[in-house]
């Protein structure tokens, strides 16, 4: 599903510095992979580019069959509108739109009409048990509520991939548990492809492989 | 570490740009009040000055009609006891044959006037020129106007001849005073004032009560000339320029208004940016009062920041009104004069200080709002939107649109329509303070789009009604003020043109001169322009000043050819004409200035002073009269010359028999006549000449709308590219989720062109009903003139058009910088 093959990137600086270089990654469809490292090393970077939102210094990146370095950025876009959800850190729901509004989000990108009303959004709210809080607006939820709003809204376009960045990094060790259990639960169920950056070891251990980003490369810790 | 200091600096760095435009704005409102101001206070100071040194050690003048008085007056004055020497003076508007201008001629006692009034005494080679009856002194500044030196000859009308002076010496004038002076002998002869006096200028003996001598002179004047200390003549004429230079104020300060908003605008969404960092501050022991006072020293300082620029920029603006439109700034009362401009302090200060305030207060709002907000709410980031939720009370809106309707029509005070501005002012801000609620009715109002952007920037908007306020005031504020005064000055237009069209009913039109002129058609004249081929009917008139009271400007009398029966086709009348019995004394037709200053009415008896006594007459009729702001007084003729055996006319107006042209009767008047010895003048030559000079009186207003407008617009370009700055983690977001730049561009136009257009139509409702007390209170109380409104819906339109598309523009070019940047990486910003 993910294959990126002699991937290099530089952090910009000043001063410039290689974050890294002939960088290889293949994940399996339907693979869970969390990638761990130090702070710096470029986890989100890679997250990035696999996303599309940056383009490699070298190499290839292809996602779900398609070499993104093929596509401009309206291409990239576009491509990541249709096969790409995204997992924040800090959540990241927007705060004029009530919770099922927000998880409308990706399918209103993509063009669905009454998107709000779309019955796949009622099935996520439910499967992230927030059923009954559709209409709610975001600054009624708490931090684990307000997360599984933005798993649900990853995961309404049945994505290809589902990229988290630090998806626990802002809850307490109890709601990151739930949350992980529930990511990895969801991600299952859509039959879907997922990478997890993150320093934490609980939201590593719901990932099928692990990976540690060092400057040489991904080294595998287990899985 | 100054806590106070390091905020600031914190704020003017990071929003360098924003702070900038919000000081030039304030900075430009300062520089247009001072600039009239400072325009007004000299061309007044001048004219004090001029009448100051002109009057010389005059304690009292007696002025009468333009045309003068019995110069038997004069001797009477100077046998009073208390009078230690008097100096009759014959004043004329001498018309130079050729020119648009016309110079004032004194005639003057070279020997009294050297006891009175010296300055008017001529400076020359030879004193017995002083007695000559052909020799003419001029100041400086008519020299120069006349473009002549002393030794040439200067030509000035004298009915429909030719006086011809040698110049022989000079005046000493203040300094852009355009002055001649001929002995009185000569005036009065040359210029048909035979035993007639224009004024005279009076000393008192030593230790004499002079108020005493007033009085007693006063007891033994004829009706319709008055005595007055020579202070109130200045006194007089600051009076009957104020309205108009109050509205000029008044039009600056609402560029200073439009400044301030622009503040309340940078300050708002610098508050609402810095909400977590100023929340912390809260949280580590700042107070709130202390927080207050820095917020609002912020406002301060951009004040006095732009106060001093203003300042500056508002003298050398100042100098270039002054060359662009006179000393009078289009209005026509000071013509003639060319003042030196002074700089005041007192009145810079004041305007600094207007500057400083408009600042503080814009940055008041935005600072209350910070000090009230829970620190531990606000440190959370994404608490955003709670920020300005106290606007949405709408008592204090509604409370000043309540007090406006109650004070709209209260009279005015000392001639000027206070409680009209003050009902202005409260609709403006009743209206701004009621701008959430009114933002969240009509954004309600719009269908959902389809476009998931537009649906997007729409949802924004519905759930922030308060931030949409803050980019919305300034447009809103700057579209009404252009809208109010568009429908002002076209419904002022369209009744001037439309009441052109009524009272230029003939064909041909020929003046002499105006009230003091010294040009005039004898009856030998009228005779020959009655007769001229192609001349079918010829009616002539009579125009002369004269004093209803003495502390108030003249009144102008028209001694017209007019049949009473058929009097409504000849005068503007508003309402019924009156029929007048034969027993009655004989009919008047009052202007609206003057039934509003002297408060006659159709069917009362007014009484005016005409050759020398007070003569009733009953008020036939009501007439609107664009001309003249002190009031006029239509009377028959025939009754004039019965009076005072003046057969003389200034207008004549000639109806031309079928097949003949105005371009011929023309040509024969300047054969008959000589060339440029009489102005002819068709109706559109008229119209076109007034309305040109309607043009040029509004052209400041006009110039003062754009600067609105301007400040409007910068406004909205402000606060767009501060909301855009602000929301760059959501554009973040969007991007991660699969939106494109262009489209996120879409959304924020879409978002630019919904608030524009609420701007928009809240602006042309407040605008319309601004217009309304402009036209029916303002104008009325402070010019006397009623006018019929009229909307200028094509001009509106096309305004609010080009407005809209300017504001969307401005609102994605404004945006665009926020998009431009790493918008991607401003997800992981936490602040």
């Amino acid at each position: 599903m993910i294959r990126c093959e002699g991937l290099a990137r530089t952090f910009a600086g000043p001063p410039p510095r290689p974050l890294f270089a002939g960088l290889k990654l293949d994940v399996a469809r339907g693979e869970i992979v969390a990638i761990v490292g130090e702070s710096g090393s470029g986890k989100s970077t890679l997250l990035n580019l696999i996303a599309g939102l940056d383009v490699p210094d070298a190499g290839s990146v292809v996602v779900d069959g398609v070499a993104l370095s093929a596509l401009d950025d309206d291409g990239r876009t576009r491509f990541r509108r249709e096969r790409i959800g995204f997992v924040f850190q800090a959540f990241h729901v927007l705060p004029y739109l009530p919770v099922g509004e927000n998880v409308a989000l990706p399918l209103a990108l993509n063009g669905v009409r009454d998107a709000a009303s779309d019955p796949r959004v009622a099935a996520l709210l439910d499967a992230v048990g927030l059923g009954d809080r559709a209409a709610s607006p975001p600054r009624e939820l708490s931090g684990g509520e307000l997360q599984r709003v933005a798993i649900a809204r990853a995961l309404v376009h049945a994505p290809a991939v589902v990229l988290a960045d630090e998806p626990t990094g802002n809850l307490d060790p109890r709601t990151a548990a739930s949350i992980v259990e529930l990511l990895r639960d969801t991600v299952k169920r859509q039959h879907a492809t997922a990478v997890i950056v993150t320093h934490s070891r609980a939201a590593a251990s719901a990932a099928d492989r692990v990976l540690e980003l060092r400057p040489d490369g991904l080294v595998r810790l287990q899985g | 570490m100054d806590i106070a200091l390091a905020v600031m600096r914190g704020t003017f760095g990071a929003y360098r740009g924003r702070t900038l435009v919000a000081t030039l704005a304030i900075a430009l409102g300062v520089a247009l009040g001072f600039a009239i101001q400072t325009v007004n206070r000299s061309a007044i100071a001048e004219f004090t000055q001029g009448v100051a040194t002109l009057s010389g050690d005059a304690d009292l003048v007696v002025r009468g009609p333009a045309d003068g008085f019995d110069e038997q007056v004069f001797a009477r004055i100077a046998a009073e006891r208390g009078v230690s020497a008097a100096s009759p003076v014959v004043e004329v508007d001498a018309r130079l044959p050729a020119r648009d201008d016309t110079l004032a001629l004194s005639g003057v006692d070279a020997f009294r006037a050297a006891a009175v009034t010296p300055a008017l005494v001529g400076r020359g080679a030879a004193a017995v020129d002083l007695l000559r009856d052909d020799r003419v002194f001029l100041s400086p500044a008519a020299l120069a106007m006349v473009a002549r030196a002393v030794g040439d000859t200067l030509d000035v009308q004298a009915g429909t001849g030719v006086a011809t002076f040698t110049i022989a010496g000079t005046l000493d004038a203040p300094a852009g005073r355009r002055l001649a002076v001929v002995d009185i002998a000569a005036a009065q002869e040359r210029f048909g004032r035979l035993g007639r006096v224009s004024r005279v200028d009076v000393r008192v003996r030593p230790g004499t009560d002079v108020d005493a001598v007033r009085a007693s002179i006063a007891a033994a004047l004829p009706a319709g000339v008055t005595v007055v200390r020579p202070d109130e003549t200045s006194a007089l004429a600051s009076r009957m320029t104020r309205a108009y230079r109050v509205n000029l104020n008044v039009l600056a300060l609402v560029a200073l208004f439009t400044g301030s908003l622009l503040v309340f605008s940078t300050q708002a969404l610098s508050v609402v940016r810095r909400r977590t960092q100023l929340a912390l501050l809260r949280t580590l022991g700042l107070s709130r009062r202390r927080l207050v006072g820095i917020l609002l020293a912020e406002g301060a300082a951009i004040g006095v920041v732009g106060a001093m620029v203003g300042i500056a920029a508002g003298y050398a603006l100042a100098a270039a009104l002054l060359r662009a439109f006179g000393a009078d700034l289009g209005a026509g009362f000071f013509r003639g004069d060319a003042p030196a401009l002074a700089f005041s302090p007192s009145a810079a200060g004041l305007f600094a200080l207007l500057g400083v305030i408009a600042a503080t207060v814009g940055a008041w709002l935005p600072a209350i709002e910070a000090a009230r907000a829970s620190p531990a709410a606000a440190i959370k980031a994404g608490d955003d939107e709670s920020a300005f939720r106290g606007l949405v009370s709408p008592w204090p809106g509604v409370a000043c649109l309540v007090v406006a309707a109650a004070v709209v029509a209260l009279p005015p005070i000392g001639g000027l329509p206070v409680f009209g501005y003050a009902a202005i002012a409260l609709m403006l801000v009743g209206t701004l303070l009621l701008l959430p609620r009114l933002a969240r009715a009509l954004l309600a109002r719009i269908p959902a789009p389809r476009a998931s952007g537009a649906a997007l920037a729409l949802a924004s908007l519905r759930a922030a009604p308060g931030q949409a306020t803050v980019s919305l005031a300034a447009i809103v504020a700057a579209v009404a003020l252009a809208v109010s005064m568009a429908i002002m000055v076209s419904s002022f237009r369209d009744s001037l043109a439309a009441w052109l069209d009524r009272v230029l009913p003939a064909d041909v039109y020929v003046r002499a001169g105006g009230a003091q002129s010294s040009g005039w058609l004898e009856p030998s004249d009228q005779r020959t322009l009655a007769s001229l081929p192609g001349v079918r009917q010829a009616e002539f008139m009579r125009v002369l000043r004269v004093l209803v009271r003495d502390d108030e400007a003249a009144v102008v009398l028209l001694a017209r050819d007019l049949d009473r029966a058929t009097a409504s086709e000849r005068i503007a009348l508003i309402g019924d004409a009156i029929d007048v019995p034969t027993d009655r004394p004989p009919p008047a037709w009052i202007s609206e200035a003057y039934a509003d200053r002297f408060g006659a009415s159709p069917g009362a008896t007014i009484t005016l002073p005409v050759a020398g006594r007070a003569v009733a007459f009953t008020v036939a009729g009501l007439w609107r009269d664009y001309a003249r702001q002190t009031g006029a007084v239509i009377v028959e003729r025939a009754s004039y010359v019965r009076l005072t055996g003046d057969a003389r006319v200034n207008d004549a107006a000639l109806w031309l028999a079928p097949g003949a042209t105005a371009d011929a009767v023309r040509r024969a008047i300047d054969e008959r006549f000589g060339k440029d010895r009489l102005t002819i003048a068709t109706p559109d030559e008229i119209r076109a000449l007034s309305l040109a000079v309607f043009d040029r009186t509004f052209a400041v207003t006009y110039a003062l709308e754009a600067v609105a407008i301007a400040i409007g617009l910068v406004g909205l370009s402000a606060t767009f590219g501060a909301l855009a700055l602000a929301r760059r983690r959501e554009f973040g977001v969007l991007r991660h989720l699969g939106m494109t730049r262009r489209e996120i561009g879409a959304m924020l136009a879409a978002e630019g062109a919904m608030v524009s257009a609420v701007g928009l139509v809240v602006g042309l409702v407040l605008g319309g009903a601004i217009s309304l007390v402009l036209v029916h209170v303002v104008n009325r109380q402070s010019f006397r003139w009623s006018m019929d409104l009229h909307v200028p819906a094509g001009q509106l339109v096309a305004f609010s058009l080009a407005l809209l598309a300017l504001a969307t523009l401005t609102a994605v070019v404004s945006a665009r910088r926020a998009t431009a940047g790493d918008t991607i990486a401003a997800v992981r910003e936490d602040w």
